[in-house]
């Protein structure tokens, strides 16, 4: 999130697409509630069910699931054909009026530099023109034809209200009275918000879609202001923060990069990341991007990381492909060349699209590893459970180790939510007979392999054997050692770069935030964005103080926010050129002739004058960017394409039906439903119950009564085509697997016409699995594609195909 | 860790406040500690109070638990009970159904009690120690580690990778396990590293 779930107070419109709060975050939505009831606030939802969201929205209206980019440029396209943009937000704050190379184009659905055979682009016309002086150029009349914002307008000229029933199959009317309340938030004192979780991010094109949502915002002049933003929800209580501590493949904590094998070396890793800024005068705060690296390399290798051997930078695995994500690793597996798997709390063969093909990677494991406080599916595989888990378990040869791990209620350290507050809690309860904690089973691990290593010597063992381990206990770390670790400290004196005179952090001292990390190796810091969660101020994670001063919703005395305390991200946008707040009833800072200050903590040098400098310090250019320069691999610009597997054709672009660069293992593609497929008709979709959360709450007995039995739902209009009965039996099945299932007839699902065809749509929940107390049952990922979101490969959960029939099966 | 003053403290405390001011004014200081003698103690009088934060979705909604017992003085500890935290300023005191239920996830049948194995071939899980199954781990890591650590590529370019074990971790463990982990898996040299947030 860029704001945050009590900033949702300040808003005037609510839009959940891609998302539905009022079931998945049943207790975040009530600050949409409190909106609506104390400023009047309109609510309105976007989705292809009629959700409980939808039940208390102002304005509902259904969308084919993977349309969400034509509808949200239909949106772009009625503001700028109705003069409904925050000009002076737009002008000072985005980059509309930089000049984009001439080369540059968008034709027949595909962007300039387009390689078939790669399914790559080269993206070098994807810029800026770049002047003399070496900034960019820019028309601040923008009337020159290649600016970002003439550019914009001639892209999304296709994206008619007639485009947009064609695509999406929601009715123009409809359309056209969202597109109506939307524009009117560009308003400098009206304010919208859009929450947005899994129903974005699961298609091949995820990216884009919350893109194209955040382009939106900022023609409306909604990021950085109180009540606007962009908005993630987020699904688990962490995957914000162990995305933040960079647990992915490429990652290094702070959303800094491993290298790739093409950076040889520390100065050719360094090379690419000098950030020098795009416009004269602005931060560009990436150029501190050394300094964040070398303090994580001497948090992870001690007095082992040298400038002599460049901070150990050989010692950090170099990539040859740019990640080996989930996909990637279960096709590895599936080729036969993973040896070992480690799953820390991660229930893959439920979570995996194809599930066919997770189980049968799994069987080809020499030995898997199960780390969880819940007995898991995925450490059962190899068990039978009858149609549901049809393996035979003496040809399956994986040594499965499955280790018991505490749960929440029996561990201390931080969570970060979506809003990026990490609060820490303590534990309360003695862990079940012999379940350990997941950080003294690592170390345990880590013990035993430093150990052989020493003992035996074998592969280049200097990072294991040189691995920072400052424990006071080596084979039990606790949490508050860990967390001052992330935090960083000073190894020698840190002083002031303006007054050398002055001392800024004594050696041994932790920092107070990342302002004191070094690039010369006289600081540490596990995660540079967490820097101030832990310093000699003591635990700020652990802050309880609600103090709020007007009612704003900061409670900037209540934990600890990432980066440095700050609430909303941005938040220099909310207020004008001059630095006066846009509204002066929702000021969050101000410029006061010397300096910036307010309800949170600028997201700006407090001095910096805000004529000069933009309030997108992280960006080389000072502004927000409509025009994402190669930044992106499927283009700078979002456009509509059609999931993998889809029943229509493209409408925008016939010629290219899907993402053109999404990454296509070679065997996957022969399980793809042709588009408009007349075996598999039906667009499904799946999702999660509010009673359940995933397959925890199998384990849950409450839960498992509450939402017994695995259903799919479907329209009384399917119904009628398939003669189903409510409550009775379906076979449901797609390219990849089939499940069964009972039926639920409902009218929270209506059939949609889509480019003059009718498309009914089949809503899958997922919950249901063969361990805990709630009833055996299938899931959607028996039946969802192997297939994922180009840039970052999200799995395409929300569309797919499938067909179903009534069938006659037993009751239990 | 726990709170400074407690709401059950703070009750108390306000009732004494009404015992000594209005009521007591009127003369009825007696009859009010008769009717206070007549009520049933709290059931969670005894119990210790922890903070904590609810394990399901991000919104991070704050939960109080009660346990018998207090881990803090070195004894064993049952969570009893587990509510929303009222001063917590996102959920201020609410649950919903998942969270509401907390109790019975901690308690579930399911909690994994012992390390287990399930041999090639097998059709069950069994017991094993701790130190069996660590040590066997590593070993198995080991071996696999360094019979495919790639050093180099085809250019000679130093790579230091290991590409053929691979962590998929978690969604809900603490930023604090998380650092560890990833301390652990890259200096082994895993590239095959992912967490929840890909899916």
């Amino acid at each position: 999130m860029t704001n945050s779930w009590t900033d949702i107070r300040n808003t005037d419109l609510v839009v959940i697409m891609g998302g539905n709060a009022a079931e998945a975050h049943p207790c975040g939505f009530k600050w949409v509630t409190e909106a609506k009831a104390n400023r009047g606030a309109k609510l309105i939802v976007v989705d292809p069910r009629y959700t409980r969201s939808a039940a208390v929205s102002d304005v509902y209206a259904p969308i084919r699931q993977g349309a969400d980019i034509a509808f949200l440029l239909g949106v772009i396209r009625y503001c700028i054909e109705n003069d409904k943009v925050q000009w002076d937000y737009v002008k000072a704050f985005t980059n509309a009026a930089y000049i984009v190379k001439d080369g540059f184009a968008f034709e027949d659905g595909l962007f300039t530099g387009y390689d078939e055979k790669k399914r790559d682009y080269d993206k070098s016309t994807w810029d800026y023109v770049i002047g003399a002086d070496g900034y960019a150029v820019v028309d601040n009349s923008l009337e020159n034809p290649r600016c970002v914002w003439n550019l914009l307008k001639e892209h999304v000229s296709v994206y008619t209200p007639e485009m947009v029933e064609r695509v999406c199959g929601t009715p123009k009317a409809k359309f056209l009275k969202i597109a109506e309340m939307i524009a009117e938030c560009s308003s400098p004192t009206k304010t919208m918000t859009s929450m947005y979780a899994l129903g974005w991010t699961q298609h091949s094109k995820g990216s884009q879609n919350i893109r194209a949502m955040a382009m939106l915002q900022l023609i409306l002049g909604n990021i950085g202001v109180r009540g606007g933003g962009m908005n993630a929800l987020r699904g688990h209580s962490n995957i914000q923060g162990l995305t933040d501590v960079g647990l992915m493949s490429n990652l290094i904590p702070g959303y800094m990069n491993l290298p790739t094998e093409k950076e040889v070396d520390f100065d050719a890793y360094m090379k690419t990341r000098g950030f020098k800024p795009l416009r004269p005068g602005q931060t560009s705060y990436w150029q501190n991007y050394k300094k964040f690296f070398v303090s994580f390399l001497k948090s992870m290798y001690g007095a082992a990381a040298t400038p002599a051997n460049h901070f150990a930078y050989d010692w950090l695995p170099k990539l040859d492909v740019p990640f080996y994500d989930v996909l990637r690793a279960f096709e590895l597996m599936h080729q036969g060349k993973m040896t070992g798997y480690f799953c820390q709390g991660f229930n893959p063969l439920q979570s995996f699209p194809n599930r066919k093909k997770i189980s049968d990677s799994l069987s080809k494991l020499k030995f898997l590893v199960v780390m969880d406080p819940l007995d898991t599916e995925t450490a059962r595989f190899w068990e039978k459970h009858g149609d549901i888990n049809d393996v035979d378990p003496a040809k399956i040869a994986t040594e499965v180790y499955q280790l018991p791990s505490t749960c929440f209620a029996e561990d201390d350290g931080s969570l970060t939510n979506s809003g990026r507050w990490l609060q820490w809690h303590w534990a309360g309860g003695t862990a079940p007979a012999e379940a350990k904690r997941d950080t003294w089973i690592l170390a345990q691990l880590h013990l035993r392999l430093k150990q052989l290593y020493r003992e035996e010597g074998g592969a280049f063992a200097d990072p294991i054997l040189n691995l920072e381990w400052p424990y006071a206990d080596p084979g039990d770390p606790t949490a508050e050692e860990i967390a001052k670790e992330i935090n960083g400290k000073a190894l020698g004196v840190v002083k002031d770069p303006a007054d050398p005179t002055k001392v800024l952090v004594e050696a041994g001292k932790l920092v107070p935030s990342f302002a004191a990390l070094r690039d010369d190796g006289s600081t540490a810091c596990g995660c540079w964005i967490y820097s101030g969660c832990f310093n000699e101020n003591g635990n700020n994670m652990a802050r309880r103080d609600t103090t709020d001063p007007d009612n704003t919703g900061a409670y900037l005395k209540w934990a600890f926010a990432w980066p440095v305390n700050r609430r909303i991200l941005y938040n220099r946008a909310s207020a004008d050129i001059n630095g006066k707040a846009w509204d002066p009833s929702r000021k969050l800072i101000e410029w006061d002739g010397a300096k910036w200050s307010g309800y949170d903590v600028p997201d700006i040098a407090p001095t910096a004058k805000p004529n000069e400098v933009g309030p997108f310090i992280m960006n080389p250019e000072g502004v927000s960017r409509l025009f994402v320069r190669g930044m992106m691999r499927d283009g700078p610009f979002p456009a509509h394409y059609e999931p993998f597997e889809s029943p229509v054709i493209n409408p925008v672009s016939p010629r290219m039906q899907s993402n053109p660069v999404a990454r296509i293992f070679q065997d996957d593609l022969r399980q793809f439903a042709k588009a408009g497929s007349t075996e598999f008709p039906f667009a499904a979709t799946s999702y999660r119950l509010t009673e359940h959360f995933h397959y925890w709450t199998k384990h849950v007995r409450v839960n498992a009564v509450l939402q017994p039995e695995f259903f799919v739902e479907i329209s009384e209009e399917l119904a009628a085509l398939r003669k189903i009965k409510l409550g009775g039996w379906v076979r449901v099945w797609s390219k990849r697997g089939s499940v069964r299932a009972k039926a639920v007839v409902t009218k929270r699902i209506r059939p949609l016409i889509c480019d003059g065809k009718a498309v009914h749509i089949v809503g899958i929940p997922l919950h249901w699995g063969f361990t805990g107390v709630a009833k055996e049952g299938f899931g959607p990922n028996a039946l969802t594609p192997f297939v994922g979101d180009a840039n970052i490969e999200t799995p395409e959960y929300k569309a797919f195909l499938v067909n179903i029939e009534p069938i006659d099966w037993p009751e239990a | 860790m726990n709170m400074d003053l407690s709401r059950r403290q703070f009750l108390g405390t306000a009732g004494a406040g009404l015992a000594g001011g209005a009521l007591g004014a009127f003369g009825f200081g007696e009859i009010e500690a008769a009717f206070a003698d007549s009520i049933r103690p709290f059931k969670l009088v005894n119990t210790t109070e922890t903070r904590n934060t609810c394990p399901y979705c991000s919104v991070a909604c704050g939960v109080i638990m009660y346990s018998k017992g207090d881990l803090k003085k070195g004894e064993p500890a049952e969570i009893i009970h587990i509510e929303g935290d009222v001063d917590h300023p996102t959920n201020r005191g609410t649950l919903c159904p998942k969270g509401a239920a907390l109790l019975d996830f901690v308690k579930a049948e399911t909690r994994l009690r012992y390390p287990m194995v399930r041999r090639p071939g097998s059709d069950k899980f069994e017991r094993i120690s701790w130190e069996q199954a660590l040590d066997r781990i590593a070993r198995l890591m080991k071996d696999d580690r360094d019979a495919n650590f790639i050093a180099a590529n085809a250019d000679g370019v130093t790579v230091n990778r290991w590409t053929t074990t691979g962590f998929l971790a978690a969604s809900a463990t603490t930023n604090e396990t998380a650092f560890a982990t990833y301390k652990v898996v890259r200096s082994a040299g895993m590239v095959v590293f992912d967490n929840q947030a890909r899916v």
